[in-house]
């Protein structure tokens, strides 16, 4: 599957082939698997549990390796975790023992080249990006599971890394938290035009967001089909067409578990 | 009304002691097993005067804070590799659990070979009360620090040094507390143990003196000193322990 038109990829996955040692012997959790994610994309990666989708977004942070195939960044092989992929995971992993603002700072402390005040700046404008630019004195616990993960993008994006990696970063979340933070994070990328590789099992919440939904399917897991999205941003949760859209990927979802299952 | 929350405890302790002074000016209990309140006091205050009271303490507490801080650097380190290094848990963790269920005055005898009746002899068995009870405590709460926490940290860069300085020590920390508490606590019983059980000709301290009132018959001195003994033990838990667990709970929303 490769990318159409002239954008350059920023990541490529090529024949990546992922197994587990499980209690029933071998199991295949990513088979074969090629994607082109481009430069600025807002790539989705949906599939019912099992499809190996988390396991694949932790080869492209490089906290694991695939057995087969390779993983690229810009041209150059992904062997471990690095700066310029950095992840938004389910739970938002703030460290308790720091406040908002140290959080943020964190990632940044480790950036090299980088006056402390430019820092602080840097956290401090990441921080009112996602508005919460009065609490960066409050302690983790302070906040709500909205405003935590608030501050988690906030921290992933301060050390501008080239790819941003979320996994299921809202699926914690009630309803109402999580509409809000899905208008929050589409203005965010149409303002900051980051890369993104969002992985969850919710087909409305991938089509919402997504330039272009991956489809994968479990057992083991491979793409299925890719969805072009383009409706324009910014896309409401609740919107017919992408209601309409969405059960067109549910269904083709279906109709692969079935034919998936027969085989 | 309601009365302020020190006025129970206070009135409870005045007729406990009162009932117990009674009992002893009235003949019903031996002034020799049950030396009453008043003359204990007046002990404590004679000792006072005299000095003997506070050198003893003096001598107890220097100790004790010495074999403490020593069991203590070593330990947290110890207790970290183990956590994290396959073969020294194989074989110093293993030593450590069985190290940490010896009651730490059985090491008196070796001691006193090893250093003579000296001040590092006593040292040595506080500084074995501590040791492992500090390893065993900072194995177990850095092996339960959050994988989340360190997969993060590895995705901003961290690794090495750096994260064990500024994520898992930090993750670690209420419960290498906790450790340090309890090998607090091994060490003082250790140091009693020992001061009671030998001579040791280097200083005088509270267990002596413990162990001098018995040799008087003198049950009033006997009093006085576990009553000092508590007093310090309940001010170093009040100075230090307390706060910093207070400290650590609140800044992490576990307890407000």
């Amino acid at each position: 599957m490769d990318a159409p038109g002239s954008t350059p990829a920023a990541l490529t996955l090529r024949k990546v082939t992922k197994r587990f040692d499980g209690a029933s012997g071998r199991v295949t959790a990513l088979d074969d698997i090629s994607i082109d994610v481009r430069e600025g994309e807002f790539l989705v990666l949906v599939g019912p549990s099992g499809c190996g989708k988390s396991t694949l977004l932790s080869l492209l942070a490089g906290l694991e390796l695939p057995d087969e195939g390779q993983i690229r960044l810009a041209g150059a092989p992904v062997r471990g975790p690095g700066r310029d992929r950095l992840v938004m995971f389910q739970q938002d992993a703030l460290f308790p023992w720091l406040n908002v603002l140290e959080n943020v700072m964190f990632g940044l402390r480790l950036k090299p080249d980088l006056t402390d005040s430019e820092r602080a700046e840097s956290a401090r404008y990441h921080l009112r990006l996602v508005g919460l630019g009065d609490k960066e004195k409050a302690r983790p616990h302070e906040l709500s599971g909205g405003m935590r993960q608030r501050v988690a993008l906030a921290r992933s994006l301060a050390p501008n890394p080239r790819v941003l990696l979320m996994d299921e970063p809202f699926s914690a979340l009630d309803a109402l938290t999580r509409d809000q933070l899905y208008g929050d994070l589409q203005e965010i990328f149409t303002k900051r035009r980051k890369t993104i590789v969002l992985v969850t099992h919710n087909i409305r919440e991938a089509v919402c967001l997504g330039d272009r939904v991956v489809l994968l399917s479990p057992h083991p897991g491979r793409v299925r089909e890719v969805f072009e999205i383009d409706l324009p941003r910014p896309r409401r949760i609740n919107d017919p067409a992408l209601a309409a859209l969405a059960a067109k990927v549910t269904e083709s979802l279906a109709s692969h578990l079935k034919s998936g299952s027969a085989e | 009304m309601r009365l302020p929350r020190p006025v129970i405890p206070l009135l409870l302790a005045a007729a406990l002691l009162g009932g117990w002074e009674w009992a002893v000016r009235s003949g019903r209990a031996d002034e020799l097993f049950f030396p009453s309140p008043l003359h204990v006091l007046e002990w404590a205050w004679q000792g006072l005067l005299s000095g003997e009271l506070l050198s003893a303490t003096w001598v107890t507490v220097r100790r004790l804070a010495l074999g403490f801080l020593i069991g203590a650097v070593l330990g947290v380190p110890l207790g970290a590799f183990c956590a994290r290094v396959r073969w020294i848990n194989d074989s110093l963790g293993l030593v450590a659990l069985g190290l940490q269920t010896l009651p730490s005055v059985c090491w008196v005898p070796l001691a006193l070979l090893w250093f003579g009746p000296e001040e590092s002899a006593v040292v040595f068995v506080v500084v074995m009360g501590t040791l492992w009870a500090v390893v065993v405590a900072v194995r177990e709460s850095v092996l339960n620090v959050e994988p989340l926490y360190l997969r993060a940290a590895q995705t901003m860069g961290s690794g090495g040094a750096h994260l064990w300085t500024h994520v898992i020590l930090p993750a670690a920390l209420p419960g290498v507390v906790s450790g340090m508490k309890q090998g607090w606590a091994f060490a003082w019983r250790s140091l009693m143990a020992a001061e009671i059980f030998v001579v040791i000709l280097s200083g005088f301290g509270l267990g002596s003196l413990l162990h001098a009132g018995r040799e008087l018959l003198r049950m009033d001195q006997v009093m006085g000193v576990m009553g000092v003994i508590m007093l310090v033990g309940f001010l170093a838990d009040l100075a230090f322990f307390s706060p910093v667990e207070r400290w650590l709970r609140r800044s992490r929303g576990l307890e407000r």
